[in-house]
């Protein structure tokens, strides 16, 4: 295969996404040329930060795109989405609160251990999804459908009715900006999640595993393959990227509302999944087009905002234009595509000889 | 039509892309006669029978059936039930959380109102009638498969059905099931019904047909009486072989035979599919198990692998005692195996084909130690190269390759791991001619280099030819051992059919 095939081979799957966003981008430029400037300005703590919707964007993105990554394995492994996964980011931010709060004061060394017992619990809750999934064969859905149902409640019983809040410079410095650094620290956790999910399959074989038990768990099976424990270490990925997401969530606010942090987050995640061209029945994946997705869903939302559309009707827009992303991305039109420049070029080819 | 015939299928041919499945066939069905449908995989059994109810449309032929002038159009099966065709199929596919009236009237109920009471009345009429051990309101599934088989004979029955197919009835059934159902088809013989009965149980052909109709690579071969068709001329006639021509054939190659230590042994090795047995081999040795399919020689080999739920036995590889409980301890003993249905068992369709050849190699080494990029590279290459596997490039899912260089791509997978046991499972099958002598001829220098290796094809001249000993199944027990002299093609179908216990 030479080398300008291979490109495009493994371009293909990330083709559909990246035109939707390269027309985002265009179409925002058109309605006004200065949408991507980026300036600087001194923000409430006396730190110069970077401003404008691009950094905007891609900041307000972070816990979608690190949920979206964990959600591609489970996805590839199991053929089925986790729908829990806000419900149970709510859970994380209870015990990340609870724990923090519990030792008093809020410095680096507690903030970290609250950050583990975090990802610890986080962890417990997916492999309970895991376990339903992987060691009784329950549907995703269904299965995931119990902690959707409950997380919420889970998290009130933490914490209790409160929204207690974390007033402290190294919680601003988690949710918003270290000082010194102008960039949103949001943005490092997904560049962090990303590289630590990336060396997991530099230095294992995780990835063949997870395609392999997702396309095939029979034949998975057959040469030696563990279907069930790969299963169960997808759940527990994503339940890493949901502790990190939720923490991420409390921060930013500095408060933890168990009603609304990243709620309806599931949906989007799934739908990253999908518009970064990534089958939902499993198998092959790419991490990056799920990361992708996650942006482009964040662009389309502050497009509409920027175009001062009304909340409610934020979310009629959006399906409209994903609508689109996704039957572009469907295999029916992808042939149909094929198949018109095929014609087109034996056209040519006639027309040549002619 | 002529008396006493209910249905005649002439000139019945059916093309698939690049398979002839059906090739001027005729069939005919005598009313009150039970005409068993004969041969082996692949052999259009199948084909016909959906070209019969309808499920495909035949390319030529016609089908005449009593009552009706002229050839018939049957276009779908709810046009073969119409005209009286009636099928039961191996799987049962009724809906079991239905009680037994429900099941037998659903779909047929002409009243807009239904009158449950009625149908359930009518119902036990005609369970009590062909004398089915069932109760009307009782839930399906709480019926024994026999009894839910026979449920669904009854409601193809009631549909005033002249001709009855029954598609493998017998292969989930114990000996007592089959013989209820047995006693429910003679029944139904005596009331004139012709029934169609496919089966690959011989003995079952010999205890209830009247008829056989051998079919052959999608040609008939014959019709013939039971009586004038002993077991072991069927067996013939299904292989294609007369007996007569049966000299003994020369074996290509050579085998190399029981010399070296035992390689692998099991005693009273059983699974949840298979029943136990002894078995062993040796090094650089080729065996092969062999009968008809459903015979057990698949689940017996599944069972060495640990593919299916292993119950009992004792295993020693390389006189030691192993526990070989799934498919990783097969392999971190060195046995490999290659499926039998390759593509639900063999290929990951999506994945490369490097990815495809190391997959086997990558987990006998475990999840943390990955095989690197370049290292993958070479290793495909060298097999792609070795074994001249056709394909686009590496990185091309194994799903565009032909069957031949999937199921090559898979014999690769196992050869990378340089098992001292491999196990192949009908690598030969439905793939072509030059691919199958590459096999069979590859399978001898392993040998030769010191592999022991079980060998199974349903294509017997395959087996004779690469093996050095033959263990012959039916009905999931071990019938005999075929060895040295012995190994031709006679003694085979002899020990298969039931002739000699060796």
């Amino acid at each position: 295969m030479s080398r300008k095939n291979k490109i495009t081979a493994s371009l293909g799957q990330l083709l559909i996404p990246l035109v939707a966003l390269t027309i985002l981008i265009v179409f925002n430029l058109i309605r006004d040329p200065n949408f991507f400037s980026i300036g600087m300005r001194i923000n409430n703590a006396g730190n110069a930060v970077l401003t404008g919707n691009l950094i905007s964007v891609i900041d307000s993105a972070s816990e979608l795109a690190i949920i979206a990554m964990g959600m591609t394995l489970v996805t590839a492994a199991t053929g089925g989405q986790d729908i829990s996964v806000g419900a149970v980011a709510a859970i994380s931010g209870a015990i990340f609160v609870k724990v923090l709060q519990g030792m008093g004061a809020i410095t680096g060394s507690t903030v970290f251990v609250a950050l583990i017992a975090c990802i610890l619990g986080t962890i417990l809750f997916k492999l309970f999804n895991g376990t339903l999934v992987a060691v009784f064969h329950i549907q995703p859905m269904i299965a995931t459908l119990i902690l959707y149902s409950c997380g919420r409640s889970i998290a009130y019983w933490i914490n209790g009715d409160a929204t207690p809040q974390l007033d402290s410079p190294i919680i601003n410095s988690i949710g918003k900006t270290i000082p010194g650094i102008p960039i949103p620290t949001p943005i490092f956790a997904v560049i962090l999640v990303g590289l630590f999910l990336f060396l997991i399959f530099k230095f294992t074989s995780l990835r063949l595993y997870t395609q392999s038990v997702g396309i095939n768990e029979g034949a998975a099976r057959l040469n030696g393959i563990n279907p069930t424990f790969i299963k169960l270490l997808t759940f527990a990925l994503l339940g890493v990227c949901v502790a990190v997401a939720a923490v991420i969530g409390v921060s930013r606010l500095g408060q933890l509302n168990h009603k609304t942090l990243l709620a309806d987050i599931e949906m989007d995640a799934i739908l990253a999944v999908a518009i970064g061209g990534n089958s939902l029945g499993g198998g092959n994946y790419k991490l990056s087009g799920s990361i992708l997705g996650a942006y482009i869903i964040q662009m389309l939302t502050t497009t509409l905002y920027a175009m001062n559309v009304a909340p409610v009707n934020v979310k009629a827009y959006k399906a409209i234009v994903i609508i689109i992303i996704v039957v572009a991305g469907s295999p029916v039109v992808k042939e149909a595509i094929t198949k018109m420049i095929r014609n087109m070029k034996t056209g040519a080819a006639k027309k040549g000889v002619a | 039509m002529e008396d006493g015939i209910v249905l005649t299928m002439r000139g019945i041919s059916k093309s698939f892309p690049g398979v002839r499945a059906l090739n001027e066939v005729d069939f005919t069905l005598r009313k009150g006669e039970i005409h068993a449908l004969m041969g082996e995989n692949g052999a259009g059994k199948s084909t016909l029978i959906k070209v019969l109810t309808g499920v495909y449309p035949m390319d030529e032929g016609e089908i005449c059936l009593d009552g009706h002038d002229g050839a018939v159009s049957i276009h779908s099966p709810q046009d073969a039930q119409n005209l009286g065709i009636s099928t039961v199929y191996q799987e049962i596919t009724l809906c079991p959380n239905l009680t037994v009236a429900e099941n037998m009237f659903i779909g047929r109920t002409a009243d807009k109102l239904v009158h449950w009471k009625d149908y359930e009345r009518r119902a036990a009429e005609i369970l009590d009638n062909l004398g089915i051990p069932a109760r009307p309101n009782q839930e399906l599934s709480r019926c024994s498969l026999a009894v839910q088989q026979m449920v669904a004979i009854a409601r193809a029955v009631d549909m005033n059905c002249k001709v009855l197919i029954l598609d493998e009835p017998t292969s989930s059934l114990d000996d007592k099931e089959v013989a209820m159902l047995f006693g429910l088809m003679r029944d139904l013989k005596s009331r004139g019904v012709g029934i169609v009965f496919v089966t690959h149980f011989l003995e079952q052909v010999y205890e209830v047909s009247d008829r056989i109709t051998v079919l052959r690579n999608g040609e008939l071969v014959g019709e013939f009486k039971v009586e004038d068709l002993p077991q072991v001329q069927l067996v013939a006639q299904m292989m294609g072989k007369s007996l007569d021509d049966l000299a003994e054939l020369e074996h290509i190659g050579h085998k190399t035979g029981a010399g070296g230590e035992c390689v692998y042994g099991a005693q009273q090795l059983s699974s949840s599919e298979c029943r136990p047995f002894d078995f062993q081999i040796h090094k650089g040795e080729v065996n092969g198990f062999t009968g008809l399919l459903g015979s057990g020689r698949s689940e017996s080999v599944r069972a060495i692998f640990g593919a299916d739920h292993v119950t009992g036995g004792k295993v020693q590889v390389d006189g030691k005692d192993v526990h070989i409980t799934k498919p990783h301890d097969a392999m971190m003993n060195g046995i490999g195996y290659l499926p039998e249905d390759r593509k639900r068992d063999g290929i990951i369709a999506d994945l490369s084909v490097r990815d495809n050849i190391i997959l086997a190699l990558q987990v006998i080494q475990g999840m943390n130690h990955p095989i690197s990029k370049a290292k993958a590279e070479a290793f495909a290459d060298e097999y792609i190269e070795a074994l001249q596997i056709k394909t686009a490039s590496k990185d091309t899912p194994i799903k565009s390759l032909s069957g031949g260089n999937q199921q090559k791509v898979i014999l690769a997978r196992w050869l990378l791991t340089h098992p001292q046991y491999l196990i192949l499972d009908e690598p030969t099958r439905g793939i072509d001619v030059g691919t199958k002598l590459e096999i069979q001829k590859l399978v001898l220098k392993l040998a030769e280099e010191g592999m022991s290796i079980t060998f199974i094809s349903s294509e017997i001249e395959e087996m004779l030819r690469t093996c050095s000993r033959l263990i012959v199944m039916r009905d999931r027990k071990i019938v005999g051992e075929l060895t040295g002299e012995d190994l031709t093609e006679a003694q085979v179908m002899k020990t298969i059919a039931g002739g000699t216990e060796v």
